[in-house]
């Protein structure tokens, strides 16, 4: 879909941004950029919608030289996304996301209705619409930012930096919110970041940079943790990379044990009965899980009374065993929900969230070494 | 009061002159000066020139301007046009710098957006750059009128001069009232015409009123 030949540009004062870069992005998916500040991002990606023009070598989007169009309207067929979010201050919310359809010549009526649809797509009120960007948050004006950039319904999206100036949670949503749209949508995106973290969470295929506009590696997240290919990717991939690769590896094997449950509300004698080495998950009414009573917070307590909240320890993550319909969970979701969890035993879950059993990090582990053996994990 | 009962008429007629003498070389100005704006903005050269330019242009004394540019441009010396196109040259001198600023205001990353989306230039400059251009370019726009207001009176010098022809009258006549109205006139007319431009800014930025409102 899109591909970078040689592609290489010096600026004027001898800066080499980008150094034959050749590179080809297929067709549907999340292609992240990422690597050190100053190493060519931007520019490799400005390249794509001529904003940039390469000093020698070619891009091609759809298999066409983007030099054989006009900019304009090359431009009017590639979304572009940036931190700053670029929304013209001016115009109120729906009025931006319509430009690109008023520009490409669709009637005024359709194109506002256009623009209501996609505001709705990007989960935002439709009274936000008779705004101005100023009269919205920073994750909201990303949003629209968004919006704007899919209205004319183009099919290569560019995205730099798009979500670093928001806080850390609002960040977390807007991610789920692209991968969400991305699986709607199948949209051919390039999405330039500095942060490995999200480049693995997001991407299909990763492209780490080096400083001097060089590519280091290009491959797929869970390859990246696991074969860095060579010492600069495996430092900028950073720590913990081996526990972070265990996101990538289903948690086919690993065994669901039993698990006490208690339900909340029940009385504490019932309780006391139930606890399997002392612990002992909570539920609600449809087998949610609350969190974990243990024999030390029930020792005095009155038999007679109720298992309420006061004596509920707060649990560790859940981890989604693999059911028709479901998430299945990763290795490391697994391992995650034993480490978590104040009894070690991690809590298993359905679909549906209701508890089926735990797993212990023990037999995560052994599960690990297994998949192993059976030449299943790269080593 | 007599005096100005009496003389109503003949002073309405100058405050219509006057506002003419100052309004027509305002907008003329501002005309002129939008495209010497873009060019500033567009090159380091064309900026220091045109910024340079305007700077002298607006030192030159009115007086002087006055009495030069007949023999410049082919008028008769009692012509109004001499008014007006000195007017026009001050309104300029200040403006040029006022557009250039404003144009320059503009965040890089709106520009940018909108290249990113496929604006072909004129029109990214009509939609996009010059309303974003409107309050810093009214900010120039009060000043120059003022400034036009004022000067309207020296062309009374020179014969022309709306309600600065009351003060050359009061003059030759020895008589104060006139004067007292053609400075309280002017002093009104100026006021006026800094309100009406602020308002009219106001109206022409909604979306500066959001942002106060959500700020
Ligand atoms: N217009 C320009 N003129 C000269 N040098 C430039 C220009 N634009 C970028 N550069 C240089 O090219 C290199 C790559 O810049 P680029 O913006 O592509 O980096 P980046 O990877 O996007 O960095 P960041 O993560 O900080 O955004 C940098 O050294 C930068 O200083
Ligand atoms: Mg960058």
């Amino acid at each position: 879909m899109i591909e970078f030949r040689a592609a290489t540009k010096r600026f004027d004062d001898g800066t080499v941004a980008v150094n034959e870069l050749t590179l080809t992005v297929e067709p549907g998916g999340i292609t992240m950029f990422v690597g050190p500040s100053g190493c060519g991002k931007t520019t490799s990606l400005r390249m794509v919608n001529r904003m940039v023009e390469p000093t020698s070598g070619t891009v091609l989007v759809g298999g066409r030289d983007v030099r054989e169009s006009p900019r304009a309207v090359l431009r009017r067929g590639i979304g572009y996304v940036i931190q700053q979010t670029g929304l013209f201050p001016h115009r109120t919310v729906l009025d931006n996301i319509a430009t690109v359809p008023l520009l490409s010549g669709w009637p005024r009526r359709r194109a506002r209705g256009r623009a209501a649809e996609l505001l709705d797509l990007v989960g935002l009120p439709a009274e936000l619409g008779r705004r101005y960007p100023a009269q919205l948050s920073g994750g909201q004006q990303q949003r629209v930012g968004v919006a704007r950039a899919l209205a004319a319904d183009p099919p290569v999206l560019l995205m730099d930096e798009p979500f670093s100036a928001v806080d850390p949670v609002v960040r977390a949503d807007l991610q789920d919110e692209l991968l969400r749209l991305q699986q709607e949508l199948d949209k051919t995106i390039l999405f330039v970041t500095h942060d490995i973290d999200e480049a693995i969470k997001l991407g299909d295929r990763v492209a780490v940079f080096r400083t001097g506009g060089v590519l280091a590696q290009y491959d797929e997240p869970a390859a990246l943790l696991g074969r860095p290919a060579d010492d600069f990717v495996a430092s900028f991939v950073g720590r913990d990379r081996g526990y972070r690769a265990l996101g990538f590896l289903p948690a086919k094997g690993v065994p669901v044990g039993e698990v006490a449950t208690v339900r909340l509300g029940g009385s504490v004698a019932a309780a006391r009965d139930a606890l399997r080495d002392g612990w002992a998950v909570v539920v609600d009414e449809a087998r949610r899980p609350v969190g974990w009573v243990s024999a030390s917070r029930l020792s005095g307590v009155d038999g007679e009374a109720a298992v309420s909240d006061e004596l509920v320890e707060s649990g560790g993550s859940l981890y989604e065993v693999d059911s028709p319909g479901g998430r299945a969970g990763s290795l490391r979701g697994a391992l995650d929900a034993a480490l978590s969890s104040p009894s070690a035993r991690g809590v298993a879950v359905d679909a549906d969230g209701a508890v089926v059993g735990s797993v212990t990090a023990h037999d995560v582990l052994r599960a690990l070494a297994d998949a192993r053996q059976a030449g299943e994990v790269p080593s | 009061m007599s005096w100005l009962a009496r003389n109503w008429p003949h002073i309405l007629d100058l405050v219509r002159q006057h506002l003419e003498l100052a309004g027509v070389p305002l907008l003329a100005g501002l005309l002129l000066s939008v495209p010497l704006g873009w060019l500033a903005n567009r090159s380091v050269a064309a900026r220091g020139l045109l910024l340079s330019v305007s700077g002298v242009l607006y030192t030159i004394p009115s007086l002087a301007l006055l009495v030069v540019l007949p023999a410049v441009i082919g008028t008769k010396i009692l012509n109004p046009v001499n008014v007006m196109v000195a007017l026009t040259v001050y309104t300029i001198a200040l403006l040029v710098r006022s557009v250039t600023d404003a144009l320059g205001s503009v965040p890089t990353h709106v520009v940018s957006a909108a290249d990113a989306m496929g604006f072909r230039p004129l029109r990214r400059f009509l939609t996009v750059e010059l309303p974003l251009a409107v309050p810093v370019v009214v900010a120039g726009l009060r000043v120059a009128a003022v400034s036009n207001i004022s000067l309207v009176s020296v062309g009374a010098l020179i014969g022309v001069g709306g309600l600065g022809e009351l003060f050359t009258d009061g003059f030759q006549l020895q008589f104060l009232t006139p004067i007292v109205v053609g400075i309280v006139g002017s002093v009104l007319l100026a006021l006026l015409a800094d309100a009406v431009l602020l308002v009219a800014g106001r109206a022409l930025t909604p979306w500066e009123r959001g942002a106060r409102r959500a700020g």
